[in-house]
């Protein structure tokens, strides 16, 4: 059964990887030649399947109907990105899948052209004799000059990790859909300045013909035409039929429904434009000229040119390229975004999921995440803001998941579904339901269904890819309650085929493949098929069949779901459906076995159905994104000078809001050692929200943070007290000659700083200035220049005058100035002896260590009976020693790290109880408490 | 390393009268610790010998002859001092200079300290003054104010707070504006622009109840010789009244009457509408520096050196004009009068600039009581010199007073003072409570009395009994130790010398709150706020007890969570 050459490969590498032991050994009929790389690195890892490139990056290629497939360009355009690789041969792979229904013609029965608002379609490609793994965004834009009006495209998103496409599909697939919206919604725009152009164009010919034919009129009063004149009275008429077939055109691009914008969050100025047409729509007398620059502002008088009748199908014009189609307005857009993408999905996928599981489980702590986490999570709340918009039209589906409800990013990477696909493999890829509603369609499905008639939708389905004769192509298509759902009860009653066979079904089709596995998911972004067209042309559909209803549970990725949920759906594919595996799990089980088709399970021919399913919004982790670059892209320079690279949050915190894009630029000054991350500066001058440089830069930040902060453990023995000054909210004053230093060890034990609130930490990496009381309220951590001479009195005397709030640490004497410390959770979280080599690996236990110390204080500051008495006449002393109890004995703090929890509660309370965060500073709190000078 | 060592032996320069420093081979002037200029510690060494010394010059400092003590004192005399690099040795003390008067003396310490990882404190030197500044460390146990909270909203120096009501007030200064604080939270509520000056006088003008206005009225007078009425609560300027001739130094109300009186180069009296009613002839060119209402419609006003009572007449049936009359003019004191309150309904009380504290009957303005011996409490005679040199009058002017039943409590120069009525003298005394003088004193309920200083800080002082006269309090913390918060108790000399009884308290400081970087000008406390206090540093700071706050800050969290109906409570 298993017989695909290169799948099989893969398993060798994922039983290196994952079952090193409990993997059974293949029969010897089924052994495969090894890993076909594994003489170019030792290691799996080192470079994933010899691709002939370095990292991933993305494609846009079109289908040129002069010469064929083309590349256009790549992201980032750099040719190190993609070395060897074939881009030719890699375009004309992925532009030979496009599975749009992409249709525009005269069709029958239709005196005008129509134009298709077609839907992207999504596909996965692999091909491994690249090594090279792609998802493949498929779209059309419009030309007056091209053939059928039409342009396709695509962009694709090309990795060497074929599971990190598989698992990031829904993502990818999300981000990707908002380059192309922000692509078509340019071009649509510049298409109907071209249209405006032509009619005028043609408006003008006809006049002049008109007038030509009047004067032969009159020049030939004998009764009957000339046959000059019969050619001319011709052309005039085809020049009438000329004109209205292009006002219909327009007509059909302005009438592209604008609700359908509506989600699109990535062009602002989207939607004024859009009411600038509708109201220009009115005013076609009024056309305008120049498709590439913005068609409503500027407007030079254009004057009409002559239109030849017989226009010149000739193949050495030039054809616009994709800016002209496009507007450059947008597709700088998109370029910015399709950069975005591109960051945002670099590194390993392990590192993709992590970090969403991470930021998931972060977002279930919304209380007292604010605390230590970084302020990049500010953007993933606003973001959620405009997430939970709802973002896709269809108005009776039930509205989007908002992130809080989705968590956790289901990740079965468990032994048994491991195994279990080595027996069955299913893609599920579920839609966006409500609990119950699944869970009813689920059985439904496994209860009825009706092998043979699937079966045959199956072969139906897969003869595209027998034909093609290498790869196997796994078609489906999401769809819209709304749209379907009249054909719910059809559902029930026909569809679903059993996973089994479907599997055997395809497996027999596998043997075929040679070397590659497409998926494809059409999951539209858009349902773009408007409704009078619908009925018209249903061959525009005509792969509606094989779309299975999305109802039924069509294809798409579920990276999550809610919580409760989870469990449910988590027993469910351990017990009794074994094939209902996460898509998560693609990646791991499509080693062994073949990706399998679950649509045709659910497909039911639904004639006059129309394919109009809008994506699930369901981008769990598409803003905040963090990507580890620090291993190939830092170059040694930049890692050297490392002090110049340390972000500097040195704003007022409080106006670090209003002042972000100041904030921004100062990170990027900072992070534009390499030329990664100035590329990135590019793209957070944007207004895109997740690509804020912190994200970014904050990864190699944390590492150097974590190992500097490490190193400071070790080499002072008072690194306690310094620490636990920083948790109880005293100031700490690193004092020290030397710039570079001083930054950074604030830099590093900046990550023990609670922050106020959503904004930066109360960090001052560089102060040359005496201290004032000011400074103690906003900063809790400040680097300050020692001046070794008279001038310099000053800022000692500031500080001395002020001790009771600092605690200094004087970098030059190496001494620290401080309040004792004898709790327990400091040694614990600074330990200097610790077996924590690395710095990030330091970083991740420090942040376990604060966020479980940050559950203790939100115990702490919700128990309603340790801040308010239980009864009237219950004292204060009562109060108090309830309180004091609680914290040694429930929460098991010892001396001073009581002090740290009530800090720590007050400032949740603060923040809970702010209504804007940001507005003002918390007030100063300190101890009367003596302080001691520790010397190493 | 040597320039290692000097950066380190900067470090300690905390010494409270003098300064100390290192200078490389160098002699060099450190710091008048005086400001008339008489004191001057001067500092030289060698680093590279670890050779140092100290030295102590009174009077006008030329380098080269370091002589010219007053009184006879040779204090030209300086030791050098080999310092010890072993850092692990105690601190010691060593007067490094010894001159006739023992007072003058100072000393520099050296030294290293206390366990191993404690660094030692290096040099240390002061001048100790005749009565060294008390000092507490930094264990406050009685400090209630543990939390702080800084509004700043002015550009120039605060001056003046009044309270508008239980949880607001106002604050104004020279650049003119006035700023209604909410004082639980430290909200800026309003801001009142109007005055070009900086203001000279505020004042509230409480509402009537029965009248229709309710709104409390704030009234300021400026240099720009306006006084410009506000409604408190929205701010609104509701009369501007510019006719007057020269500045408004203070203004007073008589809510008895429902007027009010300006009080400048002349005495002017308003009525709530803002009408003039009355006003006296112009009285003099330096005007009236504080005003105060006493008993029988009467006013009493301090015009330089003396003190004039005037009787505002009230319309009645024979005439319907208000009227204002010179009743008698006061001319016992000597100096200027700086301040001016009223102790109870029977007596008021006066100061001058000379530390003359008068006390005067209000009915039939008599004085009562006179009492100037406060830069005298010493019978010593080989001071008395120095100490008449050194205290100008600055240092015993009083500047403030405040007064509970009993007793009086004065602000006299750097000191403070409680005088008991019924004793008529002085019981308790801090001669040095501040660096500098003492510009606003409170008393709280619980017989805690606060103060603030030119000096920049706030101290909170307990009035308390004395068991007998030879537990004098010994000062404690003379000797500074930079970055080490413990008080020497090795006092080295005694110092205080008893007053034969003239003390039977004794004002202990429990506390002071530093946080203004200049001179503190005035402080306002709510009992349940807290304490604020505003500044030359343009800064206003709300001192909070911390505990409460946390205790207040639960108490709305749950409230919130209840309103947001997120409390479930368990049955």
């Amino acid at each position: 059964m298993i017989s695909a050459p290169d799948v099989v490969a893969f398993t060798k590498e994922e039983e290196y990887e994952e079952e090193p032991y409990n993997e059974p050994a293949l029969p010897e009929e089924y052994s495969v030649p090894l890993f076909p790389f594994v003489n170019q690195g030792a290691n799996p890892w080192s470079k994933l399947s010899g691709a002939k490139f370095s990292r991933d990056f993305i494609l846009i290629s079109e289908f040129s109907e002069q010469v064929g497939p083309q590349p256009l360009l790549t992201i980032p355009n750099d040719t190190k990105v993609f070395g060897t690789f074939d881009l030719n041969y890699f375009s004309l792979r992925i532009m030979s899948v496009d599975y749009q229904a992409s249709f525009v013609g005269h069709p029958p029965g239709s005196a005008y052209p129509k134009l298709n608002f077609v839907e992207d379609s999504k596909v996965v490609l692999g091909d491994s004799k690249e090594g090279a793994f792609a998802y493949v965004h498929h779209l059309t834009l419009y030309d007056l000059e091209a053939r059928g009006f039409v342009r396709p495209f695509c962009m694709a998103y090309i990795s060497a990790d074929q599971h990190k496409i598989m698992q990031q599909f829904q993502e990818l697939s999300a981000e990707f859909s908002r380059a192309s919206e922000c692509l078509k919604t340019g071009n649509r725009k510049a298409f109907a300045g071209e249209l405006e152009k032509k009619l005028k164009d043609l408006d003008y010919t006809r006049t002049v013909l008109h007038t030509e034919t009047e004067i032969q009129k009159k020049a030939n009063d004998k009764g009957f035409y000339s046959s000059q004149a019969i050619e001319k009275a011709n052309e005039l008429a085809s020049v009438e039929k000329s004109i209205i077939e292009h006002q219909d055109l327009l007509k059909q691009i302005r009438s592209y429904p604008h609700r359908k914008l509506k989600g699109c969050d990535l062009c602002p100025g989207e939607m004024e434009h859009i009411q600038d047409q509708a109201s220009q729509a009115s005013t076609t007398s009024n056309p305008d000229e120049s498709a590439d620059t913005d068609l409503y502002t500027c407007r030079p008088a254009y004057t009409p040119k002559l239109i030849k009748a017989k226009s010149t199908k000739c193949f050495d014009k030039k054809l616009k390229t994709l800016e002209e189609l496009c507007d450059t307005e947008y597709f700088t857009q998109t370029l910015t975004q399709l950069s975005h993408i591109e960051h945002m999905f670099r590194g390993d996928l392990c590192y993709l999921l992590t970090s969403q599981i991470d930021r998931a489980l972060l977002k279930q702590q919304h209380i007292t995440n604010f605390l230590f986490e970084d302020f990049v999570e500010v953007d993933d709340r606003m973001v959620e803001k405009q997430e939970s918009i709802p973002s896709k039209p269809s108005q009776d589906r039930p509205p989007s998941r908002s992130l809080e409800e989705c968590p956790i990013p289901k990740v079965l990477i468990s032994v048994g579904s491991y195994k279990s696909s080595v027996e069955s493999v299913l893609i599920k890829m579920e839609q966006e339901l409500g609990d119950e509603e699944y869970k009813e369609v689920e059985v439904t499905e496994l209860s009825s269904f009706d092998p043979q008639e699937n079966l045959d939708y199956l072969d139906m389905d897969m003869k595209g890819s027998i034909s093609s004769g290498e790869s196997i192509e796994v078609l489906g298509t999401e769809k819209s309650t709304s749209v379907l759902s009249k054909s719910d009860s059809q559902a029930s009653l026909t569809v679903p085929l059993s996973p089994q066979v479907v599997r055997s079904k395809a497996v027999s089709h596998r043997t075929i493949s040679e070397d590659s596995i497409e998926v494809l998911s059409t999951c539209p972004s858009e349902a773009l098929i408007p409704d009078d067209f619908k009925a018209s042309y249903p061959s525009a559909i005509n792969e509606e069949e094989s779309y299975p209803d999305g109802n039924e549970g069509a294809i798409h990725f579920q990276a999550s779901i809610s919580p409760p949920e989870l469990g449910e759906t988590e027993e469910g594919s351990m017990e009794n459906t074994p094939s209902q595996i996460d898509s998560c799990c693609i990646g791991k089980e499509s080693d062994g076995q073949l990706v399998l088709p679950s649509s045709p399970a659910h497909t039911h021919s639904d004639e006059d159905g129309v394919v109009s399913s809008p994506p699930q919004r369901h981008r769990q982790k598409d803003q905040g994104f963090r990507v580890d670059f620090s291993m190939e892209n830092a170059s040694p320079s930049s890692r050297d000078d490392s002090c110049e690279g340390f972000p500097a949050y040195e704003l007022d915190p409080s106006h670090l809001l209003a002042n972000r894009d100041i904030s921004k630029t100062s990170l990027d000054n900072y992070s534009d050692t390499t030329s990664y991350v100035s590329s990135v500066a590019s793209t957070s001058s944007d207004r895109i929200p997740s690509a804020y440089p912190a994200g970014l830069s904050s990864d190699r930040h944390k590492k150097r943070a974590g190992q500097n902060a490490l190193k400071f453990i070790r080499q002072y023995p008072f690194a306690h007290p310094a620490i636990y000054s920083l948790l109880s909210g005293r100031t700490l004053v690193v004092l020290g000659e030397d710039e570079a230093i001083v930054r950074k060890l604030v830099t590093a034990l900046a990550i023990f700083v609670p922050s106020y609130g959503c904004y930066a930490k109360p960090v001052k990496h560089w102060a040359s200035s005496p201290l004032h009381i000011m400074d103690f309220q906003k900063w809790k951590l400040i680097g300050l220049q020692r001046v070794a001479s008279p001038a310099g009195a000053g800022t000692l005397h500031a500080l001395s005058r002020y001790s009771r709030y600092t605690s200094i640490l004087d970098l030059d004497n190496k001494t620290l100035r401080c309040p004792l410390y004898r709790g327990t959770l400091v040694p614990r979280l600074a330990d200097h002896r610790t077996q924590i080599k690395r710095g990030s690996t330091y970083y991740l236990h420090v942040q376990s260590m604060l966020t479980q110390l940050c559950s203790k204080a939100f115990v702490y500051t919700f128990c309603h009976h340790l801040h308010l008495p239980t009864h009237d006449k219950e004292t204060e002393e009562l109060l108090a020693s309830r309180q004091a109890s609680f914290l040694k004995l429930t929460l098991g703090l010892v001396n001073e790290d009581v002090r740290v929890v009530q800090y720590l509660a007050e400032l949740l309370k603060l923040h809970y109880m702010q209504e804007s965060p940001g507005t003002s500073h918390p007030m100063l709190g300190f101890d009367y408490v003596p302080s001691f000078l520790y010397k190493i | 390393m040597q320039k290692s060592t000097a950066v380190h032996l900067l470090q300690p320069a905390l010494g409270k009268a003098g300064e100390v420093s290192w200078y490389p081979r160098k002699w060099r002037i450190l710091k008048p610790c005086h400001r008339e200029g008489g004191l001057f510690l001067v500092r030289a060494c060698s680093p590279a010998s670890s050779c140092c010394s100290a030295r102590v010059h009174q009077g006008p400092l030329e380098l080269p002859k370091l002589r010219g003590l007053p009184g006879g004192a040779s204090a030209r005399a300086h030791s050098e001092q080999r310092a010890p690099r072993n850092r692990r040795s105690r601190l010691r003390l060593r007067p490094l200079l010894r001159s006739d008067c023992p007072n003058q003396a100072s000393v520099a310490g050296y030294g290293s300290a206390f366990g191993t990882k404690i660094l030692p404190q290096l040099w240390s030197a002061f001048l100790r003054p005749k009565s060294p500044l008390q000092t507490i460390g930094e264990e406050q146990t009685q400090n209630p104010y543990t939390e702080l909270l800084v509004l700043k909203a002015h550009h120039d120096i605060v001056r003046f707070l009044v309270q508008l009501d239980d949880y607001r007030f106002a604050s104004a200064g020279d650049d003119g504006i006035v700023v209604v604080w909410n004082a639980q939270t430290g909200e800026k509520l309003l801001e009142l622009n109007g005055h070009t000056q900086k203001i000279t006088a505020i004042i509230t003008f409480p509402s009537l109840e029965s009248r229709e206005e309710k709104n409390q009225l704030i009234l300021t007078a400026s240099a720009d010789r306006t006084v410009i009425v506000w409604d408190s609560d929205t701010g609104r300027q509701v009369q501007r009244i510019s006719c007057f001739q020269s500045t408004v130094k203070c203004l007073t109300v008589l809510q008895r009457l429902d007027v009010w009186l300006s009080g400048g180069n002349d005495l002017c009296v308003w009525n709530r509408k803002l009408d003039l009613l009355c006003k006296t002839s112009h009285l003099s060119d330096t005007g009236i520096s504080a005003l105060v209402e006493i008993p029988k419609n009467c006013v009493v006003a301090a015009v330089g050196k003396e003190l004039i009572i005037f009787r505002l007449v009230a319309p009645t049936e024979g005439s319907l004009e208000w009227d204002i009359l010179e009743i008698k003019h006061l001319l016992d004191h000597q100096d200027n009068i700086l301040s001016l309150i009223n102790v109870n309904d029977l007596s008021f009380v006066t100061g001058s600039h000379i530390g003359e504290l008068i006390i005067w009957d209000a009915l039939d303005w008599t004085m009562q009581a006179y009492e100037r011996n406060f830069w005298d409490p010493s019978p010593q005679l080989d001071t008395q010199q120095e100490i008449k040199l050194c205290q100008k009058s600055n240092d015993i002017s009083i500047h403030h007073f405040t007064c509970d039943e009993e007793n009086v409590f004065a602000a006299v120069g750097r000191g403070l003072y409680v005088y008991n009525l019924h004793m008529k003298r002085v019981i308790a005394c801090q001669k040095t409570a501040h660096d500098s003088s003492v510009l606003h004193i409170a008393k709280l309920p619980n017989r805690q009395l606060i103060s603030c200083s030119e000096d920049g800080s706030v101290r909170i002082w307990e009035l308390r009994e004395k068991q007998q006269l030879a537990a004098e309090p010994v000062p404690t913390g003379f000797f500074n130790m930079w970055g080490f918060g413990r008080v020497n108790k090795q006092a080295s000399q005694p110092v205080k010398k008893q007053q034969e009884n003239a003390t039977s308290c004794s004002l202990e400081l429990i506390g002071d709150l530093i946080g203004h970087s200049s001179s503190v000008e005035m402080f306002l406390y709510f009992e349940d706020h807290g304490l604020v206090t505003c500044s030359a540093d343009h800064l206003i700071i709300l001192w909070k007890n911390g505990e409460r706050e946390s205790g207040l800050r639960s108490l709305r969290l749950f409230q919130k969570l209840e309103e947001n109906g997120d409390l479930y409570l368990a049955v």
